[in-house]
């Protein structure tokens, strides 16, 4: 053992002692949340045109190619109509991909979540971290249409920043159900499942692209039980500057799915990790 | 310096206290009721085959799965009920190293440290350290893709220690190594040793436990078949001197003369293995014999660890 050369210094020696202290255990998703913002940021400008631009062509060629034939939808023009309501479909889109895809990346494949629970801090740690980091995503990308938005002239005025915080907690319950399903996948393959049984149909059918009450009424009830069709209640009022019936019952719902989301997402992540 | 395995335990108090703990899966024991010590300042092993339970108990030991059964403390910790505060003060360098490929290895050390609620700050003013150990010098701003697998397990040894800890954990350090990074890595683990830090690693191979631990323990089954520096389990369980024998003509050498010149033999394939105090007259009888090829060499931790382990394939 004496002939090894010495190596280094001793580890305290740069800064000793090293103060370790562990987060305290409601805060200890932001170290975690901060991880995946630093990765965001050497592909901010990558992501920021995915941000601006997508948006920016549906509102074109739908709102002016179709809203040319449609006219006026719900007592306005079709494409308020539709840029209000694709703030919200825009932040259920953002934060499912992230929440499954990349979170189920992060998980199994770059094992990123085992060396995390080596420090001090849970399970529940990275997994809330991952849905407020859903719902982050899912805000910028709901900002950049209202900044598009805006500059067609779509946007009312001033009240239109209140459907942010509305777009944050759609962000997180549908961080939270992506987190549930990214808890039991076991390949990439069922997050294809969960997009074309579930996101894909209230993307289309939550009075996005047309007016709910279009819809025949069993569909309709199923529309207006899920998530996304109260955020666009709640979200266009605010854009188009009309008043906001019932604001309070639409908020609970979703506040609803996100609780519920994040103590299930939470329970299966450690079934999962800690059996 | 190896330690004595009757160490006073006032003197050296355990860091990691076990007491008939154990795992069950479906029914079936991974870990079935082991209890044991690890001091401070020792490198203790445990050696066992794959599918021992070795990784499943380190998973309990760090608080990672909850035990069916019995107790266990680590730093003073109930585990798992404090395993949050006692990883504080644990490093950890995990079987398949978990680096950050999005980050650069400075950026690894860097959001590795804000786990353990350590400033940006702070762990720049460690970093010329950390990467010195890691010999990663001048390459802080060096992707995970751009590293051999010798580099990142040692920038993964150095992210354990970031915290400063008391105790570093290792799940088979040198898996998947060739034979210069590993000679790499078990001279840090020397250099931590001689530190008074505490080690416990999990192997399956013999010349680490023999060139790194103090104590090694030998686990297969779930259980803990029995614990002591190399050098005792070698006297304890194996003549001093080993002679294997193999070739055409090697099984009527043994019925012949090789049976009654050992104290043990013992039958893998087509070669012998005589296991004796003093193999003199065995090596002049293998020596006269036309056609044998032999081998004498002195007894090793694998020839204890296949005594008690049995010799059969273990697949998974």
């Amino acid at each position: 053992m004496a002939d090894d050369p010495p190596v280094g210094a001793k580890p305290t020696d740069a800064t000793s002692p090293v103060a370790s202290r562990a987060w305290p255990r409601w805060l200890g998703w932001i170290p975690v949340w901060r991880r995946n913002l630093l990765v965001w940021r050497k592909l901010a400008v990558a992501s920021m045109f995915g941000n601006f631009g997508e948006p920016l062509l549906y509102l074109m060629a739908l709102g002016y190619g179709l809203g040319a034939l449609v006219g006026q939808v719900g007592g306005m023009p079709y494409l308020h109509f539709l840029a209000s309501g694709i703030v919200c479909s825009s932040s259920m889109m953002t934060a499912s991909f992230e929440s499954t895809y990349s979170a189920y990346s992060r998980m199994a494949v770059q094992r990123t979540w085992d060396a995390i629970v080596t420090a001090p801090l849970s399970v529940a740690d990275v997994v809330s971290a991952e849905i407020v980091w859903a719902a982050s995503k899912a805000l910028l990308s709901a900002a950049a249409i209202l900044v598009v938005a805006t500059a067609l002239g779509v946007v009312d005025g001033p009240q239109a920043l209140l459907a942010l915080p509305v777009v944050m907690l759609t962000g997180l319950a549908f961080g939270a159900l992506g987190l549930v399903v990214t808890s039991l996948a076991r390949s990439y393959d069922v997050f294809l499942i969960y997009t074309t049984l579930f996101i894909t149909p209230l993307l289309l059918l939550s009075g996005v692209f047309f007016p709910l009450e279009q819809l025949p009424g069993p569909v309709r009830t199923l529309a207006e039980v899920a998530p996304l069709s109260h955020a666009v209640a709640v979200v266009r009022p605010l854009v188009v500057g009309a008043s906001v019936p019932s604001p309070g019952v639409h908020l609970a719902v979703i506040a609803g799915y996100a609780a519920v989301g994040w103590l299930l997402a939470v329970a299966l992540a450690r079934r999962r990790l800690e059996a | 310096m190896p330690a004595t395995p009757d160490l006073d335990t006032r003197a050296h108090p355990a860091l990691v206290h076990a007491e008939d703990l154990s795992k069950v899966y479906g029914g079936r024991p991974a870990v079935d009721g082991v209890s044991f010590r690890v001091t401070r300042g020792e490198c203790w092993g445990l050696l066992g085959p794959n599918g021992a339970g070795k990784t499943t108990l380190l998973r309990m030991l760090l608080g990672k799965t909850p035990p069916s059964g019995g107790t266990l403390s680590v730093l003073d910790h109930p585990v798992p009920g404090a395993a949050r505060s006692m990883r504080a003060r644990v490093g950890v360098v995990p079987q398949h190293d978990a680096l950050d490929p999005d980050f650069t290895v400075a950026e690894n050390l860097v959001v590795f440290g804000g786990y353990f609620g350590l400033s940006r700050r702070e762990v720049e003013a460690r970093l010329p350290w950390l990467l010195e150990f890691a010999s990663l010098e001048g390459r802080a701003d060096a992707y995970l893709s751009a590293l051999s697998g010798g580099m990142q397990r040692r920038l993964s040894l150095s992210r354990a220690l970031l915290n400063d800890p008391e105790l570093l954990v290792l799940d088979e350090p040198t898996t998947g190594l060739d034979p210069q990074a590993r000679q790499v890595i078990w001279q840090r683990l020397r250099s931590l040793r001689r530190r008074g830090l505490t080690l416990v690693l999990t192997t399956h191979y013999m010349e680490e436990a023999e060139r790194l631990c103090d104590r090694v323990t030998i686990m297969d089954h779930g259980r803990l078949l029995d614990c002591d520096t190399p050098g005792g389990l070698i006297e304890r369980h194996i003549e001093p001197q080993v002679v294997e024998v193999h070739g055409e003509g090697a099984a009527a050498w043994h019925a012949a003369a090789g049976a009654r010149l050992a104290e043990r033999h013992e039958q893998v394939g087509d070669t012998h293995f005589y296991y004796c105090r003093d193999p003199g007259r065995l090596l002049g009888a293998v020596e006269r014999a036309a056609g044998l090829r032999f081998n004498h060499r002195p007894a090793n931790l694998e020839d204890v660890f296949l005594k008690l382990t049995g010799r059969e394939l273990r697949d998974g």
